[in-house]
């Protein structure tokens, strides 16, 4: 299987604190891949230094070409499309605006229409409440919405970071069926960001746990949920 | 009960010069987060150059047209020289900035143009309209237009999907660029925009107000006071606001004894902070419904 993502030696820094240490992974393309990791250990700032929203060193590749030295929005144009924390919903406008500017760097027109009947497809709700101000929407919808207008790039790379944050269990386990749906339909390869270790390790093929800015471990998500030290610090059991 | 008519009806009219202006302080003000103190100056210096021209033989409509252009890339380039570089600095900075820029301005068109008055041509003449001596043509062809542009840009930021990415990235500038719409070229953008809106409405207050380097100072004032009244993320409200303070100074000098006309301008100012202790999102203002 061919590379899409490539990062070597990744260091970030906020001001004077560094916050990764030399990170390196990568991810090959169509897989789904989570990084697993506690509160602080550099999660958030790997998926920001990939889209250069912080300063970093190191490498970053993606589909064989450096991508360090774009701007966020140029890195987006390659189609990497990075669901933040918090989501960044459009609050003030509609949802299917949020669509829309999905698709805003998009050149094909025609397609955008038949696109956003799609992602109505996938998420039946967001179409109940197309007309309405996003910031209106459950966090539930909210996410649903944020995953929408991701998808409305034709991404071949999706960053998500902690999707699952402040979700009724339920919700979760729809957000990530659907996750798994796009990856295996739509062959998009999707890095996910998770602190919900069980669901994220169920849903991916590969893994790496990440710890105060290093990579601890890596591998197959099934033998790294099978590992004694990441059952006991983040399955629990 | 004719007199309250006919002051409200000259309200309208002095509010259509307000209207206008307030549509380019709330542009400004939807790209960049910060009102342009320099906004009636760019504005007083585009009709300069729209009068030079004429006084070169161009005639007023291709003048016009090649003014508003000419501000537009003026805005633009203002931005990117002056305005981008500060683009993460304090308020403050960017504070100091407009009022450098004010000062340049100013000191720079009467350095060209001197300070003399000079007359200002109107397109719509000078008659009265439909008959009244209160309201002339150009005061009736100037709320045409300004209600023209409030459609126009209405139209621009509903419909068009390089206005949906200006709106994106006045809103959320970290999503903006995470769908990747370039926020700092969105910036310059509403620069350029706003310095022709501004255009517009020096070249159409000019025939009221007498064309000089001041000519804008009372004028910027009452378009800050429409902008807020009006709400300052909303263009419609602006300049319905811009109508509202009009007619609002003029009954107030009529029928509240001592005010009078020395007076109206601290009635501008007055409304500013009535306004803003009492209704800080303006009448139109859209107040952000959040979910938390």
């Amino acid at each position: 299987m061919t590379t899409m993502l490539n990062v070597k030696d990744l260091r970030a820094y906020y001001g004077q604190v560094q916050a990764l240490h030399g990170l390196s992974f990568s991810l090959s393309e169509g897989s789904l891949t989570t990084l697993l990791g506690a509160n602080g250990a550099g999660k958030t700032t790997t998926l920001r230094a990939i889209c250069n929203m912080v300063r970093s060193t190191g490498a970053v590749e993606f589909e064989g070409k450096p991508i360090g030295n774009r701007s966020t929005e140029n890195v987006v144009r390659l189609g990497i499309a990075h669901v933040p924390q918090g989501r960044g919903t459009f609050t003030n406008m509609t949802v299917e605006e949020n669509l829309q500017l999905g698709a805003i760097t998009r050149g094909d027109k025609k397609n955008i229409v038949a696109d956003i009947e799609r992602m109505y497809d996938h998420f039946p709700v967001l179409k109940q409440r197309y007309t309405q101000q996003a910031g209106t929407l459950s966090g539930g919808e909210q996410q649903m919405l944020a995953v929408a207008r991701a998808l409305m790039l034709r991404p071949r790379l999706m960053l998500l970071d902690e999707p699952s944050f402040g979700l009724a269990p339920l919700v979760v386990r729809d957000l990530f069926r659907i996750l798994g749906k796009i990856n295996r339909e739509d062959k998009v390869t999707i890095l996910v960001v998770e602190q919900n270790a069980q669901l994220a390790l169920e849903l991916a093929d590969q893994a790496y746990v990440i710890e105060t800015g290093r990579i601890v471990m890596s591998g197959n998500a099934k033998d790294v949920a099978n590992n004694e030290d990441v059952r006991k610090s983040y399955l629990g059991y | 009960m004719e007199l309250f008519a006919n002051q409200v009806l000259a309200g309208i009219a002095t509010g259509a010069i307000y209207a206008c202006m307030a549509l380019a302080v709330v542009m400004i003000y939807q790209a960049i987060d910060h009102l342009n103190f320099a906004q009636g100056e760019m504005a007083m210096f585009s009709t300069f150059m729209s009068w030079q021209m004429m006084q070169w033989g161009v005639p007023y409509w291709g003048a016009f047209i090649l003014t508003v252009i000419l501000s537009f890339a003026g805005g633009i380039l203002i931005e990117r020289l002056l305005f981008k570089p500060l683009a993460k600095a304090p308020v403050l900075t960017n504070v100091a900035g407009f009022i450098a820029l004010f000062a340049i301005v100013n000191s720079v068109a009467g350095l060209i143009w001197d300070f003399t008055i000079k007359q200002y041509p109107t397109p719509f003449g000078s008659s009265p309209f439909l008959g009244s001596q209160l309201i002339s043509t150009h005061q009736a062809g100037m709320v045409g237009v300004t209600l023209l542009l409030l459609a126009g840009l209405y139209f621009f930021f509903q419909f068009t999907r390089i206005g949906l990415a200006m709106r994106a990235a006045a809103s959320l500038p970290e999503s903006a660029r995470l769908v990747g719409i370039n926020t700092s070229w969105m910036i310059a953008l509403g620069w350029g925009m706003a310095s022709a809106i501004g255009a517009i409405a020096g070249m159409l207050i000019a025939p009221v107000v007498f064309l000089e380097p001041n000519m804008m100072g009372g004028v910027l004032i009452y378009g800050f006071a429409s902008a807020v009244l009006g709400g300052l993320s909303s263009p419609l409200g602006a300049v319905i606001g811009g109508f509202l303070v009009g007619v609002f100074e003029n009954l107030a000098g009529t029928y509240i004894p001592g005010v009078g006309n020395e007076l109206k301008l601290p009635i501008a100012l007055a409304l500013i902070i009535t306004v803003l202790v009492v209704k800080p999102a303006g009448l139109f203002g859209r107040p952000i419904v959040k979910r938390v």
